[in-house]
């Protein structure tokens, strides 16, 4: 029995959000003044909705435990944001972004959050040009694109390798004005630790202070979770030390079902890890396959010689690589998306061919575009017959400006120059699709508490296109959120403001107080980090790139094994009252311990194989597509939403059914 | 490789303070300087005594977090990375490093090495944007070239990361290459005509509310800066307050 409803709207999808919006109720700018909303994350969906709710007369609280809201992890993001603007005029619409974005999901996400993502997806791109947000620019002076993986058409926003920095900006700049003005309350390092229900509806919030420890109560009449998404359960990724999915994990167990944890990102163009020092992983942006080739050796010699250090990559001829997506995926060559190209490097290292001492590294080789690039600058600037010094330093200059930041991290971190030898790259955890269920409004299970951006499921079903995560964390902050919360506010007009000397925020003042107290009398030899690694190691093996039923089965005990050893030996010094990392990453852990298992679980309860969710026994056997992913969309296109039942184990699964009326299932071919 | 470190203990806001020393061992070259800071505070967890507290985050030099003072420093030896960017080959086995947060009366110490960076909120919020509201209905943004020129230098600005490693590195403690980029940022584009004079104006007040001194033309922010923001900034910023302060309407 399903106890979903998603609330999508009637009528034709491209009308569902207009007759959407013109349907809800209002609130009145007077009655907004009234209304308190406590939005939790200060990334792009987070900044956006608390700028865009304050503007609009709500008042705002906003949480964030970075010392600024402007350090949100979204500022990492690289690469670009999507928009259906066909500047371009390559046949770009709002029904092909749709389009892309479902096949990219693989037939995974619903229809009409989508078609709404693309549809707003051009408002993005001239709201923060407005904010003055410095797009990359043509020397016409419009705007420029870029491609990305998994589309046949330009439609990427970029400014430099920084476009997640400057979009953040100038989300964080309006939420500046907004703070600037009163209507935002701005709570910087302050972490939330549970949500207060009151006769059932989220009410607010515990946060703790985190540089004086103090344990405070806020509330508000609609709760906003954007704290963004879950990676770090693995350890290693590319997300932020601080990412966590308490803020998520909690309002679950508070009532909200937490949908398809199980749909990972491993994306496919990071640096290989280097020691078990690492404390995270570095991502180099997907545009960069725009430009880049990716090989391994043809030869086992020369992977050996490599290894060895007794040969260099550039050495070898072309006919000595193996340009093994070009090979595969004739039509999308290096620009699959990231699952597909994430797991043939996967398969390539597995076979022995991977180039660096761990043997997890394939190449990303600009030769071939410095050289094209070298040559139509060459020609541009009036060169004649230029010769390969000059063609190259030509190249190499447009690259760099293309590119350079991320050249240079690179160089940084692995002490070689990427612009002479070609860089190493391999796989890691990135994005999570999966999140807290919320219907077409983004209201989660727990009425009033809403989930936006990363920490929410709807958008990009089992695998995300890139430049979709800024896109769709804009849009929920921005154009959707901002609307159709004030349906729910609607009837709350004449509540007042909400006390928080209730019983129910001080039995949850309680529950955080004691919680804390526990861990930190556990008083046992091992560091919190101990136990991390630990379940990132069974997270990465069991629960990674390929997964099967015995190694999920595996891994669902040895994560509730490491639960009760850190619950019984984590050492946390100091004390409750005081500043205390250690404290404040305990909280975190213990969370992931047990939404590991939920992960776990629901990777083994989708038996076939999706996007980000490969299921070694779920394959094609033969045909065109042999080996690669099978889907089962008779038995499977479903969202699994869990209902926590007080052990990630015993968490019950709650179906919606997937209807694609306006897009026909296909098998995903970039053949 | 083996390091003697001499790190800044510090328990609150209101304690004296002090270098305290520790010896470390098996670092790696290939470690990041903050995977360095990991390795002891694990040592110190297993010691039974506090690890040492500091500020952190993406690890990738972009959210600006990370902010120590290395060897006399702000981010360590390295030129135009963040600490978190900074690797260990950059220091010579046997070497002795001193650890010690950004220094700064407007940045005040929280804990150890973390510092109060809350003054540069408050001059985002005096003026660091553009009055618009969120709304489906801003022009197309094509509607708007902007010169290449003009958006390229644009970018240059707001590529700021907001770390105060310029005001930790400045003798005289001044933010003026943190306000100096978000006001050029603004002025070289349209959109930031409007407000341009009004904006000059409140953030340099802000700031010398907030106690940070004088630029003097040093130079050592632009040195220390890991994003490489120029002191031509600087010139502008010097320039958009004059012109905002004599001019009339």
């Amino acid at each position: 029995m399903s106890t979903l409803d998603s609330k999508i709207p009637e009528g034709p999808i491209k009308d569902k959000w207009t007759k959407h919006k013109n349907d809800i109720n209002l609130v009145n700018p007077a009655n907004k003044r009234h209304i308190d909303i406590i939005v939790v994350g200060t990334g792009l969906a987070g900044g956006a909705a608390a700028a865009s709710l304050a503007e609009m007369g709500y008042k705002v609280k906003s949480f964030a435990y970075q010392d600024s809201p402007r350090r949100a992890h979204s500022i990492a993001a690289q690469g670009g944001i999507n928009a259906a603007k066909n500047y371009q005029n390559d046949g770009d619409s709002i029904y092909r972004l749709f389009y892309d974005t479902v096949k990219g999901g693989d037939y995974r996400s619903r229809e009409a959050n989508v078609y709404r993502l693309a549809e707003v997806s051009g408002n993005i791109i001239d709201q923060c040009v407005a904010q003055g947000v410095p797009f990359a620019r043509e020397y016409g002076g419009l705007l420029d694109n870029r491609s990305f993986g998994g589309v046949l058409v330009s439609r990427t926003f970029y400014a430099k390798g920084q476009t997640g920095q400057q979009l953040l900006l100038g989300a964080y700049s309006a939420m500046c004005r907004q703070i600037g003005k009163g209507k935002i309350t701005m709570y910087n390092r302050h972490e939330m630790m549970d949500v207060v229900l009151v006769d059932g509806k989220a009410r607010g919030i515990i946060a703790r202070n985190m540089i004086t420890g103090e344990i405070e109560k806020h509330s508000a009449h609609a709760v906003v979770i954007a704290s963004g998404g879950y990676g770090n359960v693995f350890f290693l990724s590319t997300n932020a030390m601080g990412s966590n999915a308490s803020a998520a994990w909690k309002i679950h167990k508070k009532g909200a079902y937490f949908a398809n944890p199980c749909y990972t990102q491993i994306h496919p163009t990071c640096i290989p890890r280097s020691g078990d020092f690492q404390s995270k992983l570095t991502l180099m942006s997907e545009s960069l396959r725009n430009d880049g080739r990716i090989w391994v050796p043809k030869n086992m010699d020369d992977v050996m010689a490599i290894r060895e250090g007794k040969k260099s990559p550039t050495e070898l001829t072309e006919d000595e690589r193996d340009y093994y997506l070009e090979r595969r995926y004739p039509a999308f060559g290096n620009l699959v998306p990231r699952d597909v190209a994430s797991r043939a490097a996967k398969e390539r290292c597995d076979a022995g061919y991977g180039v660096n001492a761990t043997g997890e590294a394939v190449y990303l080789d600009f030769k071939a575009a410095i050289n094209r690039y070298g040559k139509q600058k060459a020609h541009l600037l009036g060169v004649e017959n230029p010769n390969d010094a000059k063609i190259i330093e030509l190249g190499e200059a447009v690259i760099e400006e293309k590119y350079g930041n991320l050249f240079q991290m690179y160089e940084k971190i692995i002490d070689e120059n990427p612009y002479k030898t070609p860089m190493m790259i391999y796989p890691a955890v990135h994005y999570t699709m999966g999140g807290i269920w919320c219907d077409y409004n983004l209201m989660t299970t727990i009425p009033g508490c809403y989930a936006a951006g990363e920490a929410n499921f709807s958008d990009h079903g089992a695998n995300r296109l890139g430049a979709s995560a800024l896109m769709q964390g804009l849009a929920d902050g921005y154009f959707v959120l901002p609307y159709t919360i004030g349906d729910y506010l609607a009837d709350d007009i004449s509540t007042g403001a909400i006390p928080t000397d209730s019983p129910e925020f001080d039995a949850a003042a309680k529950e955080v107080t004691e919680r804390l107290e526990k861990l930190i009398n556990i008083k046992g030899t091992k560091s919190v980090d101990y136990f991390h690694k630990k379940l990132g190691e069974v997270m990465w093996n069991n629960v990674g790139m390929a997964r099967n039923a015995k190694g999920l089965t595996e891994a669902m005990d040895e994560i509730k094994q490491i639960r009760e050893d850190f619950w019984k030996d984590v050492r946390i010094p100091g004390g409750m009252n005081e500043l205390n990392p250690e404290l404040e990453k305990a909280t975190r852990v213990a969370d992931f311990l047990e939404l590991g298992e939920l992960f776990a679980k629901d990777a083994l309860a989708r038996e076939e194989s999706c996007g980000g969710h490969f299921r070694e026994e779920s394959v094609e056997l033969d045909g065109e597509q042999k080996g690669e992913a099978k889907r089962n969309d008779k038995d499977f296109a479903y969202v699994a939403a869990w209902e926590y039942k007080g052990d990630p184990r015993d968490a019950v699964m709650h179906k919606e059914e997937l209807e694609f009326k306006d897009i026909e299932l296909k098998q995903r071919s970039y053949k | 490789m083996n390091l003697t470190l001499k790190v800044w203990r510090q328990k609150n806001a209101n304690d004296k303070g002090g270098l305290e020393t520790y010896p470390i061992t098996g670092i790696s070259e290939h470690a990041s300087f903050l995977e360095m800071l990991d390795v002891l505070n694990e040592q110190l967890i297993n010691d039974g005594k506090e690890p040492v507290a500091f500020d952190h985050d993406c690890r990738e030099g972009i959210c600006g977090t990370c902010s120590l003072y290395i060897n006399g420093e702000a981010h360590g030896p390295d030129r135009k990375v963040t600490t978190c960017q900074l690797h260990m080959r950059m220091f010579k086995d046997g070497e002795t490093v001193y650890i010690e947060p950004w220094r700064s009366k407007s940045m005040p110490v929280i804990k150890d090495l973390i510092v109060d960076r809350t003054a540069f909120e408050r001059i985002q919020q005096a003026g660091g944007f553009i009055s618009v509201n969120t709304s489906g209905n801003t022009q197309d943004a094509n509607a708007l070239p902007i010169a290449k020129p003009m958006a390229d230098k644009a970018m240059d600005a707001a590529t700021c990361i907001g770390c105060g490693a310029c005001v930790a590195t400045c003798k005289n403690s001044s933010a003026m290459l943190f306000v100096a980029a978000k006001v050029s940022q603004y002025s070289y584009l349209p959109q930031g005509q409007v407000e341009r004079k009004q904006r000059a104006l409140n953030m340099v007040e802000q700031m010398d509310k907030e106690g940070f001194g004088n630029c003097t033309n040093t130079g050592a922010c632009e040195v220390e800066c890991p994003k490489g923001i120029s002191l031509e900034f600087i010139a502008r910023l010097n320039r958009e307050y004059l012109g905002a302060s004599v001019a009339s309407e």
